[in-house]
């Protein structure tokens, strides 16, 4: 396949942090049209991931890539929106008004009632984003992510912190999202959301892809459940880890 | 596209920042409330350098005014919006990075005219201040523009201060470099050993450029201008290297 239809790829990323190794050699590719759910503890390199996808941070060694282009130039963003774990979102601006500046980066934006009925953020354009629940908070972050109408959706642990019933909500709003013949690559550690979203997974641990595969077939490979054979292999690798 | 994200910016800026009691408070309070005390109440008839006390004082307390609109807008917007992560939200998203910048730079030069105006508004009606309408807009103009040094070392130190410590950063070094070079007493009021430190201060220099416009100022206006390009240089390199520094902390 030619590069401009890969919508994201690393390619022998690595990245240190003095003593730390962030992320090793990694190799991974967002396919047109699938769901991949980068799965992995905390600190396993995950965030360092994406960050280096979205080109906020750059690769010590390896490349990444986004349609084939450099993610570190800001127009080459444009096919993609981005959710991130971060706090400190504006809280004097409205919804509606957080929703048209982060459409204004985009070439060919959705209008705006569409952004905020896919973010099911409808009867809140008016309200100050100081003044919204953690779950509208959240639906927000993805509405910045969704304005641009993106190719591809990249998301960093999209439902954390949310109760069971906003969890659901923000699935469903991947999921239409997906239907519609778009990408997501979505971090995350919860098990339970990668099997729920994803059509493939990419087992990450101590800054390496320990295993990659269908969803299915991931979950074959150790255990009876996902839980299982997640632990296996993180066991594993880290087992490897202290030997050498 | 640049063009029109900076106007997109620039307005969710200027809109964010106005409803913000702790940005406009101090930024359009303080220099109102120090000008009417020291400028009107003692001011509309004593002489000072060639003019009077209330019209010197315009000058200072408008260099004073921008300066704070500048420091503040940059200053502390940036080290929150850095220190809490939504810095890194808008450079994961297709926004320009130059956009970033300019926004900020273009709003605090809105609030610096607002500011200017109001002070203007309050020297003309109540300090007897008569100029002519050529000064006038040339002190008006001296004071928007010459705030932009001061947006880049507010950026300096919004990319070097923490979220929590920026505010009293801005404080511990606006209070004093304003009161040092003769913003807030006229200069010649001051005793000579703060005198002389003055003029290794920019606020001295944005002072001297504004008395200037009024007959009053010291010194050559090019050197004043040089210190303060020279200082912004400084401050953009400083933010420059503030903003690579923060690459090597995140991970996770």
């Amino acid at each position: 396949m030619h590069d401009d239809d890969i919508p994201a790829r690393l390619t022998q990323a690595g990245k240190r942090y003095g003593i730390v190794t962030a992320l090793e050699a990694v190799d991974l590719e967002l396919r047109r049209g699938e769901t991949l759910a980068v799965l992995g503890p905390n600190g396993a390199g995950k965030t360092t991931a994406i960050r280096m996808l979205l080109g906020v941070i750059s690769p010590d060694t390896g490349a990444a890539a986004l349609f084939g282009r450099d993610p570190r130039v800001a127009s080459n963003r444009t096919r993609v929106g981005a959710m991130l774990q971060v706090g400190g979102v504006p809280a004097t601006l409205t919804v509606a008004e957080h929703i048209r500046l982060f459409s204004a980066y985009y070439p060919r934006p959705l209008p705006l009632e569409q952004t905020v009925a896919l973010a099911g953020l409808r009867g809140l354009e008016k309200r100050l984003y100081g003044k919204l629940s953690g779950g509208q908070k959240q639906r927000v972050a993805l509405a910045l992510a969704l304005c641009g109408d993106p190719d591809a959706l990249i998301l960093d642990e999209p439902t954390s912190a949310l109760d069971v019933e906003s969890r659901l909500a923000m699935w469903e709003c991947i999921r239409g999202y997906v239907a519609r013949g778009r990408s997501v690559l979505l971090a995350t550690h919860d098990l339970v959301e990668a099997e729920a979203l994803a059509d493939r997974i990419a087992v990450i641990s101590a800054g390496r892809i320990v295993a990659e595969g269908p969803t299915a077939e991931i979950k074959a490979r150790a255990g009876a459940t996902l839980v299982d054979s997640y632990l296996a292999l993180t066991r594993t690798a880290a087992s490897e880890m202290s030997l050498t | 596209m640049t063009a029109s994200i900076t106007v997109a910016e620039t307005r969710a800026e200027f809109i964010k920042l106005v409803r913000l009691p702790a940005y406009v408070i101090p930024t359009l309070a303080f220099p109102l409330a120090f000008y009417a005390f020291f400028g009107l109440a003692f001011g509309p008839q004593r002489a000072i350098g060639g003019t009077t006390i209330a019209t010197y004082l315009l000058a200072t307390y408008g260099a004073f005014g921008v300066i704070g609109c500048a420091l503040f807008g940059f200053g502390v917007s940036v080290a929150v919006e850095r220190g809490q992560g939504w810095l890194l939200v808008k450079r994961a998203s297709p926004m320009p990075p130059a956009a970033y910048v300019l926004a900020k730079l273009f709003t605090s030069m809105a609030f610096s005219a607002v500011v200017a105006a109001l002070l203007f508004g309050l020297g003309a009606t109540f300090g007897g201040v008569q100029l002519a309408p050529l000064t006038w807009i040339a002190l008006f103009v001296t004071l928007v523009v010459g705030s932009i040094p001061f947006g880049a070392i507010g950026l300096a130190i919004g990319s070097i201060a923490g979220p929590n410590s920026a505010p009293a950063i801005v404080n511990l070094i606006f209070l004093p470099m304003s009161f040092a070079a003769g913003l807030w007493i006229p200069i010649e009021a001051l005793p000579p050993a703060i005198a002389h430190i003055a003029p290794f201060l920019p606020t001295y220099h944005l002072g001297q450029l504004a008395l200037g416009t009024i007959g009053a100022g010291h010194g050559s206006i090019a050197v004043h201008i040089l210190v303060l390009a020279a200082w912004a240089l400084v401050a953009a390199g400083l933010a420059a290297y503030g903003f690579k520094r923060d690459e090597g902390r995140t991970y996770g």
